[in-house]
């Protein structure tokens, strides 16, 4: 393709290919501070493809192609691109990885042991992981986690944060601008601005960390902590994978060898700062 | 050479991995992920000279096909205990007959829908016991339902409620309005048993099958991976039986395949090295589009010469419809559109 560019987020290495230069750059911008190898083949194949010959220039709108499609789907304009590149991306993640049974939750990890944060988009999974981020936790990722059904361990996939309405605000008053992508208005999914997680944070990308904690969250509402039973954190687990199925019996050993060892949180909370306080609570918990 | 060139030797051997470039590489994984084939590849590179990641990934394709193959012959004991109660019998057909008799091509291969195939006059027991089993029709459209029943060789898709598995049901393999008319009843009455304990095609009606689902049937989407099967089943069908050449070539004068399992064949020996017997070498310089459109897929995994696709895309409708019904689809297709 005309532009392309290469990504290793956690243990997955992309090939981005672009009909034009705009999304390409704002991806390099955003992972220059990722790793490369060069000498490594791509895992996955992300395209983004202009869907009629003139949509190249003529209101330039943007279809996300790959390894993998979803049939139908809408295309987006040109100044999406880099939305449409992150869509693309986790979709060949989504549907195409077999290595580890992968869990649609953010993560965060300290002294090698993790938090597991699963919700629907809206739950403030990612804004909590975020936050946590900046703080004294090193950020594993806001979308998806990767669970190792040899050892059990979680894998960190820290991408750019994807940071949505509300939390766009509150991370630009805590960093660097320096750390945050364009501002994209008006997506389907709301108004995005991608965050790059911490040099330290994608230095340790491929450093596993034992889950210790579980939780899901659920933005809105009283502060309230609801204790879940293993088979209920199972079936949740099974909705919130991708893969859960086409991995067989390894995921369901993985999953229920997950469930079994650590504890299970529903929590709902009013404003990020309970939620922080929430996550240390039951940290502090599990810890002792 | 292009990552579809490269993709193909990889597979017959003709290329050593390890002088492959990691750009090389990019392209093959592509390709071979277009072509549903990377568990193929990842089979046919077992044990070779690899890049740790490439070994590693080949390694995860080699053991989610293993599920997969596991998962598919699931569904093919489903609909046994689903058909079982009225005795009606059926033929597995392609993938997951290739899994449950354990043929070489079945390493690797993708399974997508399970295949069956019942005689003509136990289809209607058939559909009853399926929807009373779980299955539920998928199309809902009453003319696209309307035109399996009257002019398709097989039931309108079901998928099953619970395990969102499809399953089709043949009552013949190619449309019946199709110019050629394979003899389904000889394709049941000579099936075989395998070990699994499922019937499948005889080893010249499974070739015959093979060639007529590449070549007759549609417009060549996909068509190295089944190009590939007929190259296994042919090879090793040889192996075993030394007139096995001579019953493919009887069985498809029988079926009216014998021009489309000879281009099978030719195809396959120019693309994978097959090795064919006396007679089935004779050239002809139409096979030239064919391999242009199997090898139509660029450095992205694109499907590339749009105009080559497009031929053969209206070429599968001629085969498989005569004019004045093609016409009628069109107009109903057309008009449902515009409607929409």
């Amino acid at each position: 393709m005309k532009h392309s560019t290469r990504i290793v987020v956690g243990p997955v290495q992309f090939r981005i290919g672009s009909d034009w230069r705009a999304p390409v750059a704002a991806l390099e911008r955003l992972y220059a501070g990722y790793p490369q190898d060069p000498a490594r083949a791509a895992d996955a194949t992300v395209r983004l493809f202009a869907a009629r010959p003139w949509r190249r220039w003529l209101r330039p709108s943007v279809q996300i192609g790959g390894d993998f499609v979803v049939p139908d789907a809408l295309p987006l304009p040109l100044s999406m691109g880099l939305l449409a590149a992150e869509m693309g991306m986790n979709l060949q993640v989504a549907l195409g990885w077999r290595r580890h049974l992968l869990l649609h939750a953010s993560a965060v990890a300290r002294d090698g042991r993790s938090v597991l944060m699963s919700g629907v988009s809206g739950s403030g999974k990612s804004t909590l992981a975020a936050l946590l981020g900046e703080g004294d936790w090193r950020l594993m990722g806001d979308e998806f986690t990767l669970i190792d059904p040899a050892s059990g361990d979680a894998l960190a996939f820290p991408r750019a944060v994807s940071l949505k309405n509300e939390a766009i605000a509150e991370m630009a008053a805590r960093v660097d601008a320096a750390r945050l992508g364009p501002l994209l208005a008006g997506t389907p999914k709301g108004d995005i601005r991608h965050l790059i997680p911490r040099a330290d944070a994608v230095a340790a990308m491929h450093e596993p960390a034992r889950p210790a904690l579980l939780l899901f969250p659920r933005f809105g509402g009283a502060t309230a902590i609801e204790r879940l039973g293993e088979g209920e954190a199972f079936v949740r687990l099974t909705e919130a994978s991708t893969n859960y199925t086409a991995l067989g019996e390894a995921g369901f050993e993985a999953l229920t060898r997950l469930v079994r060892a650590v504890p299970a949180f529903g929590i709902s909370y009013p404003d990020s700062a309970a939620g922080l306080a929430l996550v240390e609570q039951l940290w502090a918990e599990v810890e002792r | 050479m292009s990552a579809v060139g490269t993709f193909v030797d990889l597979l017959v051997g003709r290329r050593d991995a390890a002088m492959l470039t990691p750009r090389d590489w990019d392209g093959v994984i592509g390709v071979a992920r277009a072509e549903a084939m990377l568990a193929t590849l990842a089979h046919r590179l077992k044990g070779a000279a690899l890049p740790a990641p490439v070994a590693a990934l080949f390694a995860d394709q080699r053991a989610a096909a293993a599920v997969a193959t596991r998962q598919a012959l699931w569904e093919a004991e489903m609909a046994r205990r689903a058909l079982a109660s009225e005795r009606i019998e059926f033929v597995l057909l392609k993938g997951t007959a290739y899994a449950a008799a354990g043929l070489s091509c079945a390493e690797g291969r993708q399974i997508g829908d399970l295949d069956i195939l019942v005689p003509v006059h136990d289809i209607g027991r058939a559909e009853n016991e399926l929807l009373e089993a779980g299955w539920e029709w998928v199309k809902s459209d009453p003319y696209d339902d309307a035109y399996y029943r009257e002019h398709m060789h097989e039931l309108p898709p079901l998928i099953h409620k619970a395990r969102d598995r499809m399953i089709d049901v043949h009552h013949t393999i190619l449309p019946q309005t199709h110019r050629t008319t394979p003899d389904p009843l000889a394709l049941v009455a000579d099936a075989a048993m395998t070990e699994s304990g499922f019937a499948v095609l005889a080893p010249a009606d499974m070739a015959c099958h093979c060639a007529a689902h590449l070549l007759a049937d549609g417009d060549l989407q996909g068509g190295l991976r089944n190009l590939w099967d007929f190259h296994c089943l042919t090879r090793d069908f040889a192996a075993a039986d030394q007139g096995f050449w001579g019953r493919l070539d009887a069985r498809a004068d029988k079926h009216g395949l014998r021009a489309v399992v000879h281009r099978a064949a030719r195809l396959a020996r120019d693309l994978y090295a097959s090795e064919l017997p006396e007679g089935w070498g004779r050239s002809d310089p139409r096979d030239r589009w064919f391999r242009r459109r199997l090898l139509a897929r660029d450095d992205w995994g694109r499907a590339s010469d749009f105009a080559l696709q497009q031929a053969f895309y209206i070429r599968s409708h001629w085969l498989r419809m005569p004019p004045l019904l093609l016409a009628r689809h069109l107009w109903t297709k057309w008009r449902k559109r515009a409607a929409g």
